[in-house]
Formats: C-alpha cells, sequence, structure tokens
C-alpha cells in the first residue's frame, strides 16, 4: 500500500481537477436522495460535504467518493416519516458507532463471504427502488412533466459526447431551471416539496429523549444502514481497487465510514456510505489519492453557498429525470446473460434478493436473505459426495464433513464384499463428524466378519484423524 | 528490426489474427508484448460478476490465452501487461512513455456501436502513436 504521503500528494493536479468535477456530479445526486428519504435536500447536501470530507482523513481506499446515497435514502423512508429528522440523526449517529466496532473487530472482512449473486441482486433492486421511488413524482403529472423528463434524459446520454469536463445532470439542472424560468413554466419544484433552510452546519445533538424507547426505535434503522453503508462501501472499494490497479484496507474504510457517520450525524446529516458511481466520475476524471475527495467535499460546500437559494427553484421532472438515469446506472445490465450462464441456484439467490428487497423495501433484509440462501445452497453442494464402487474397492470423492457424512455411511454400509478397500485420495476429512463416519463404517464393517482397509488419505485428513482419535483414546 | 514489439490484445477475434503478424514480424531477440486493457467502463459489471479479484485476473488471462498460444508455438518472445483505463488512450499512453518499436493492433474490435459513433480504437492508436503501427484486418 501506498505510504500516506503517497496518498495525499501523489497527484495533486489530477485530484484537484477530479474533485471539482466529482462535487459538481454530487449536487443533482444529493438533492434527489434527500427528497427519496423525504429531508430538506440540505440535510442531504451537509451529509454529502461532511463525509467527503471526514472520509479523506480516516477512510480505507483513497479516491473513493463517499455521500448522501440513494441506498441509505431508501433505508431511512419510513423512519423519517414516522419520526422527523431528529431521529434520523440519532439513527445516524448510531450506524457509524456500529460501523466503528465492525470496523475495529475486523468483521468488516466477513463481507468477501457475501456471493456475487447476492451483490448483483443488492444493485439491482437498488436499481429497482430508485426507479420506484420516482414513479410519484411523475405518474399524472401532466405531459409538461414528461417532456421535461425526456428532455433531461436526452442531455445527460448525449451532452457527454461533447462535453466531458461538467457533468451532465448539473447542466441539465441549469438549462431546465433556466428554462422554466424564462418561460414561466408551471412545475413543482423541490420547494414545494417543503421548506428549505440554508445555513451552515453547526454541531448539535440530536433532539430525542435518550431512552430505552429511542433505542428500540432507532437500533433496527442503524444496523440496517450499516449493513447497507458496508457492503456498497466495500463493493464500491473493490472496484476502485481494480480500476486503480492498488490495494485498500477494508476494514480502515469500514471504520472510517462509521467515524464519518458518527460526525456527519453530529452536525446534522443523513447517513451515508461510498457511492459507485461518483467514485468511477472520480477515478475516469483522473482522481486518485485522498486530495480528490477532499476536494470534491469543499467545493461542494462553496457550491452549496453559492447554489443554495436557487435550489428551491430546480424542477422536479429534471431530478426525476437524473434518478432515472442514476436507476439505469446502477442496474447490472449483465444480469440477464448471468441468469442464463450462472449455476441456477446462483441465479435463484440473485432473484430471491431482488424479489424480497423489492416487496419489502428494505435492502438489508434482502442481503441478510440472500447471503443465507446462498450459504445453505454452498452447503447442500459441497455436501454431494459421489461414491464409486470397483470391486469392493469405494472410491470416495467429494469432502466428508458433518453435512456430507450420511450418504457415505448409508453407501457403505451395505457394502458386499469381504474385502472391502476405502479409497479417500479424492476426499479430505474435515471435521470430527468425517473422522466419526470412518470409524463407525470400519467397525460396523469388521465386525461383520469383513477386512477393511482405509487408503489415500492426505496428509491433513491423516492428521485430524489421528489427533481425534488419540484425544478419544484418553478419555 | 523490431525489438520491443506491442500487441494490443482484447480477448476477440482480431487480435488473434493480429498476433500472426506479429509473429511473422517478430525476430529471435524482439520482446512481443502483450497489452490488455481493462476497460474502466467495464470495471463495475467485472467487478461485480467475479468471485474475487483473484477469479478477475484469471478471467482477463483467459481472454489472452488465444493470442499467448500463438507467440508460445511461434516460439517467441513474450510477455503480459494488463492496463486499466479507456483502451485508446490508455495504449497510446504505455506506447509513447515505453518507446515501443511498433504497435501491431486488429481492426474491429469488439464494440460495433461505438466504433459507429465514437470512431475505431485502432484508427485513434494509430494516428496519437509516435511510432509506426500496424493495423491488421
Amino acid at each position: 500500500m501506498q505510504s500516506l504521503k503517497q496518498q495525499w500528494f501523489g497527484n495533486v493536479r489530477g485530484d484537484i481537477l477530479s474533485g471539482i468535477v466529482v462535487a459538481l456530479a454530487l449536487i443533482p445526486e444529493a438533492i434527489a436522495f434527500s427528497i427519496i428519504a423525504g429531508i430538506d435536500p440540505m440535510v442531504g447536501l451537509y451529509a454529502s460535504f461532511s463525509i467527503a470530507v471526514i472520509i479523506a482523513f480516516v477512510g480505507g481506499r483513497p479516491g473513493m467518493i463517499s455521500a448522501a446515497t440513494g441506498a441509505m435514502a431508501l433505508v431511512i423512508v419510513d423512519l423519517v416519516a414516522d419520526h422527523g429528522l431528529q431521529y434520523l440523526l440519532a439513527t445516524t449517529i448510531l450506524t457509524g458507532i456500529i460501523q466503528v466496532l465492525f470496523g475495529v473487530s475486523g468483521i468488516a472482512k466477513l463481507m468477501r463471504f457475501i456471493p456475487n449473486s447476492v451483490m448483483i441482486g443488492f444493485v439491482n433492486a437498488l436499481a429497482i427502488l430508485i426507479f420506484m421511488a420516482q414513479v410519484p413524482h411523475f405518474l399524472g403529472e401532466g405531459y409538461v412533466t414528461y417532456i421535461f423528463i425526456a428532455v433531461t434524459l436526452c442531455i445527460v446520454y448525449i451532452l457527454p459526447r461533447f462535453i466531458k469536463a461538467v457533468p451532465a445532470p448539473l447542466i441539465a439542472i441549469i438549462i431546465l431551471t433556466a428554462i422554466t424560468f424564462i418561460f414561466n413554466v408551471d412545475l413543482k419544484t423541490i420547494g414545494d416539496l417543503g421548506t428549505i433552510t440554508q445555513s451552515l452546519p453547526n454541531f448539535f445533538i440530536p433532539d430525542v429523549p435518550f431512552n430505552f424507547n429511542t433505542l428500540a426505535i432507532i437500533l433496527p434503522y442503524s444496523i440496517a444502514l450499516a449493513l447497507v453503508g458496508l457492503m456498497e462501501s466495500l463493493m464500491t472499494a473493490q472496484i476502485v481497487d481494480d480500476m486503480t490497479d492498488t490495494k485498500s484496507n477494508k476494514n480502515t474504510e469500514a471504520r472510517g465510514q462509521g467515524i464519518a457517520n458518527i460526525v456527519n450525524g453530529f452536525f446534522g446529516g443523513m447517513a451515508g456510505c461510498a457511492m459507485i458511481g461518483q467514485s468511477m466520475i472520480n477515478v475516469k476524471s483522473g482522481g486518485r489519492g485522498r486530495l480528490s475527495t477532499l476536494v470534491a467535499g469543499m467545493f461542494l460546500m462553496f457550491l452549496i453557498l453559492v447554489l443554495g437559494n436557487v435550489v428551491v427553484d430546480i424542477p422536479m421532472p429534471v431530478l426525476v429525470g437524473i434518478m432515472i438515469m442514476v436507476s439505469i446506472g446502477t442496474f447490472d445490465w449483465g444480469s440477464f446473460k448471468y441468469l442464463v450462464k450462472a449455476p441456477k441456484s446462483d441465479a435463484f439467490v440473485m432473484l430471491a434478493t431482488v424479489a424480497v428487497v423489492v416487496y419489502t423495501d428494505n435492502l438489508a433484509i434482502g442481503v441478510v436473505l440472500g447471503v443465507i440462501l446462498s450459504s445453505l445452497f454452498f452447503v447442500a453442494s459441497i455436501s454431494k459426495v459421489r461414491i464409486h464402487q470397483d470391486n469392493g474397492t469405494f472410491i470416495v470423492e467429494g469432502p466428508l464433513f458433518f453435512a456430507s457424512t450420511q450418504n457415505f455411511v448409508q453407501t457403505l454400509e451395505e457394502a458386499k464384499a469381504d474385502f472391502v478397500t476405502i479409497d479417500l485420495s479424492s476426499s479430505h476429512l474435515w471435521d470430527e463428524s468425517a473422522v466419526g463416519a470412518v470409524v463407525k463404517v470400519v467397525t460396523k464393517l469388521e465386525e461383520q466378519g469383513k477386512t477393511v482397509k482405509v487408503i489415500g488419505m492426505n496428509p491433513a485428513s491423516e492428521k485430524l484423524y489421528n489427533q481425534l482419535l488419540n484425544v478419544s483414546v484418553s478419555h | 528490426m523490431y525489438n520491443h514489439i506491442l500487441l494490443a490484445v482484447d480477448g476477440s477475434e482480431n487480435s488473434v489474427r493480429a498476433a500472426k503478424e506479429a509473429v511473422k514480424i517478430a525476430s529471435e531477440t524482439s520482446l512481443v508484448e502483450m497489452v490488455y486493457v481493462a476497460d474502466f467502463e467495464k470495471a463495475k459489471t467485472e467487478v461485480l460478476h467475479a468471485t474475487s479479484s483473484e477469479s478477475l485476473l484469471l478471467e482477463r488471462k483467459r481472454k489472452v490465452a488465444p493470442v499467448e498460444e500463438i507467440l508460445r508455438d511461434a516460439g517467441k518472445n513474450f510477455k503480459l501487461t494488463i492496463l486499466h483505463g479507456t483502451p485508446g488512450p490508455e495504449i497510446v499512453k504505455y506506447v509513447n512513455e515505453k518507446r515501443v518499436d511498433i504497435v501491431v493492433i486488429g481492426s474491429r474490435g469488439l464494440n460495433t456501436l461505438q466504433e459507429m459513433v465514437l470512431g475505431s480504437v485502432s484508427h485513434k492508436v494509430m494516428k496519437r502513436v509516435q511510432c509506426p503501427a500496424l493495423i491488421v484486418k
């Protein structure tokens, strides 16, 4: 891994330029995600500022961009609707604490256990939920709304071919907001959704009662946020690792995400995590180091102060268009090929993850169920032991462990030959059950007056076998 | 004589044809460097669909395998370099940095649609490298 100095100042020019591009690209998304969550866009913008700035110092993956995200916004919708902003801030702080614990205890490493079927299901479900969150904003809103959405989509998809320096979504916002003013188009704006406050973020302790009741409300959301945030962050870290051909520390990143959320909660921001799209924009624009993330955060604050008054005038259809783009970009379009090519069980896990998330509206539940489902499939597939019989020689193929010994014992017990050879050279004894099964079969066959020989045990299996037998002898 | 031949490889039929031409111009002592660019645009999909970074590396090496076989069968010196970025510009940057003697690249890579809109990667590479380029049809 690079030295700290390298991480900060190894790429100054590229980092400053890319940081500015990312800040410009962050604005539309931070506003739109706030609206998904049902909060003042300033809460999302402040969160994006503070998370980006803090993660620049404490994150584990230089060059990765973290801010207010769609995944986190979707988790907190009900919390905000039922209990309001103060509870959201308390939840954000608790989320951070849980993530720090995950990072410090090394649990973040376990994220490697999340199979790609669940990851693909996660991004697809996320894309679907982001899209579904837009539907109420355009359905039955009249043809002008549809035209604005269509024009926004044209701008965000076609303009990048010609203008690469400034992110297209921001250009769409500026042009279309200007058009509504010039031609006096009557459209729903962000300001119509609620009051918007514009002031610098300041430190305060969330105004919630400190009792068990509060904890019971915020804990489930915090756990869900911690999981979803770490999952998306570590997935993004892997992508940035690959794009930059460098390594990153996943536990440091988990801890950093936690610290960022704790501080962010005290300064009135919503919980956030790493963003795949923005991080890719950063790397593509030449960002590699911590400086890029810091510049993104600082420049975002500058833009908030300059543009804060204009935010209320942004027409909703433009944001809806941008979110449709985000949704299309989030969806994994390789999934259709995956459904055909991947093993049936993996395809099923992917679809199940999507279905559960869309049904429960909760990304965390989908991920947890997906992981459980895929581990069950894994155990089921690995516990298949094939036994070939050839003239009294039984060739065992596949690992022997608690879930796979049953078939082994059944087949061997029915051996008819007088001289039985058990060939374990294509197998491996993993645990006590495996050793027990071998001993059981041998004893049973010998009781029937047969001669039994066990051959081909690999060194590790033999070691376990001797070890466990010696222990049982000394009892 | 070309000492350092850079062979752009993208896993398509075209890079196999390019490899056959590279073999013809490579002498006993020349080094044929296969360069595969892991495209930024595909990074998300590739990482998502790979079970680990190791399996992703294997997947990329597998794409290069047919080309590698041609070079090995012909008894040439070769090595593989995997770059990360946007294929065209990344190859150009690398070629100019390393002062490669000649670039061999297949025309018509994998993205027909992109080619129609943006022009072909091989054409861009040919225009911008500071060394001879052999475009193989």
